[in-house]
């Protein structure tokens, strides 16, 4: 019974002077993403233990982001002096969408080391370690994002059918969210110092990024945003939301941001892949 | 057929976080044997160098060595964790390894949940798991337990259901450390029927061990690793008469 599945490829080769790096790279990834049932089990039971015996669970991350929403939505509407109900949908996504990607990016830097003891032991695609990270993410994000729904109801503002290019959105922040998970997860194996400094980065680019004001209120500087990556992905998701669109600009600069990190994490992991297991 | 092939297949460790320069060079200047610098100035231990070995279907062979000379490296770069640095390796055939009872293990699930997870780490979906948990949850003798977690199991109990849920296979390579040879008595002999039948059908087996008991009655050929490299190899009588 289980000979027949993995009997498909019975021949290991491991040769140092000729590693056919980019082949195994790609059978790597093909393999890891044909058995997503393996990561996203491993994504539950992730969740589940960070909250086991915990009443709220996850739901702990939801509580907090409304209790924030609604304290920062109402301080900054009066610093920035804008109606409650025109500024709180605005931040309500920011935040939301924020604290996804910055999530992200946080457990990226862990995506491989946290499953030191299983790549030491098993031969398994790098892949499956990736993949366990990003959808663990994903399954927290979904308990916060139905407070976006929340907010719109609250405030009596709905989005018309444009709001469904933010499902684009979405799946190009998931995208992103595997480049990172790959390129991070293995600089930081090897490079412990490297965390702590993303971990700052975020906190720069947090205040940085039009999170919390609006991109109006730059003014005549206002040209310069669509080289702020964590801007333009983050507007992928919110504009179709709250500002009825996205210009095409921001899309095209969200793409090929997406593309840069998907090639240069690639590329990391076609040379550095046979490394992985010596570096975590 | 089944067979593995090395050619002066060599593993080395860096030491990544060894941090100041003096201390690297008291180290590299104590212990001159196997640790050593590379081309990039990193200090690396050699845990195998250049070792050279087929092993063909039919071969029953033993890692022997002291504690550190390499034989648990060796299963590992043979199940394909370790890329080598140097040499070339070569596996035909399914790889079982029993390397690690607690790989992939978590101790918050349950017995059953345990078991279903290590199906998705060897491909199954969770139907085929589920009926391999009625029977590994059987031989390991855990009754009413299979649903309480893992957490709460005693050592030995732990130690069933790991040998169990690691057994439940039939590889044509069974790579296999020594800690699958103990195990409480009660259940040593259940074990024991069970991996002999393993090692029958599997058609090669390397087996890392410090009992010579085991050695001569499951194996056909002894490897002696000393400080990552073979010193001897052979039938076993001839190996172990020489010792």
């Amino acid at each position: 019974m289980l000979d027949q599945i993995e009997a498909a490829a019975p021949l290991y080769i491991a040769d140092a002077a000729a590693p056919r790096r980019q082949e195994k790279a790609i059978a790597d990834l093909a393999t890891g993403f044909r058995r997503w049932r393996l990561p996203a089990a491993l994504a539950r039971l992730d969740i589940k233990n960070r909250y086991r015996g915990s009443v709220l669970g996850p739901f702990w991350l939801t509580l907090s982001t409304a209790v924030m929403v609604v304290g920062l939505g109402i301080l900054y509407s009066s610093l920035f002096k804008l109606p409650l109900e025109e500024y709180l949908p605005f931040l309500a996504v920011s935040l939301i969408v924020w604290n996804m990607i910055s999530a992200i990016v946080a457990d990226a830097c862990v995506s491989l080391t946290s499953s030191e003891g299983i790549i030491r032991q098993l031969a398994l695609p790098y892949t499956v370690h990736i993949l366990r990270c990003v959808l663990r993410n994903a399954l927290i994000a979904a308990h916060s994002l139905p407070l976006i729904l929340l907010v719109f109801l609250a405030c009596g503002v709905m989005p018309g059918a444009e709001a469904l290019l933010a499902l684009a959105g979405l799946v190009l922040v998931a995208v992103n969210a595997f480049a990172v998970a790959l390129f991070l997860g293995m600089v930081c194996a090897r490079f412990r110092d490297i965390a702590p400094i993303v971990a700052s980065a975020m906190q720069l680019a947090f205040f940085l990024s039009p999170v919390l004001w609006k991109p109006e209120l730059l003014g005549d500087r206002q040209v310069w945003l669509p080289l702020n990556p964590f801007y333009t992905v983050m507007e992928t998701v919110r504009g179709p939301l709250v500002e009825g669109g996205v210009a095409p600009l921001i899309w095209l600069s969200a793409g090929l941001y997406t593309l840069l990190a998907c090639a240069v994490a690639f590329a990391f992991f076609v040379r550095f892949r046979g490394r992985i297991a010596f570096w975590v | 057929m089944p067979y593995i092939a090395a050619r002066d297949l060599t593993i080395e460790f860096p030491l990544y976080h060894l941090g100041a320069r003096s201390l690297k060079k008291r180290i590299l200047a104590h212990s001159p044997l196997r640790l050593r610098q590379d081309e990039a100035n990193r200090v690396v231990v050699s845990a195998l160098r250049g070792l050279d070995f087929r092993i063909g279907a039919g071969e029953r062979v033993a890692l022997i060595g002291r504690n550190g000379a390499g034989k648990t490296t060796l299963l590992r770069t043979l199940a394909g964790v370790y890329e080598p640095v140097g040499g070339r390796l070569e596996v035909q055939g399914l790889i079982g390894s029993l390397i690690d009872p607690a790989a992939g293990m978590d101790q918050e699930s349950t017995g059953r949940e345990n078991i279903t997870l290590r199906g998705l780490f060897r491909g199954l979906d969770e139907a085929e798991s589920a009926v391999m948990a009625e029977e590994i949850g059987a031989f390991a003798g855990l009754g009413e337990f299979l649903d309480v977690p893992v957490r709460s199991y005693s050592a030995g109990m732990q130690v069933r259901l790991s040998f169990a849920i690691a057994t439940v296979m039939a590889p044509e390579v069974l790579l296999m450390d020594e800690w699958f040879l103990a195990g409480d008595a009660e259940f040593r002999e259940k074990a024991r029927v069970k991996l002999t039948k393993l090692v029958k059908d599997a058609d090669i087996l390397v087996l890392a061990t410090h009992d010579l008991g085991v050695v001569r009655e499951w194996c056909t050929r002894v490897i002696r690793l000393d400080a990552g490299r073979i010193v001897e190899d052979g039938p076993v009588e001839a190996v172990l008469a020489a010792a």
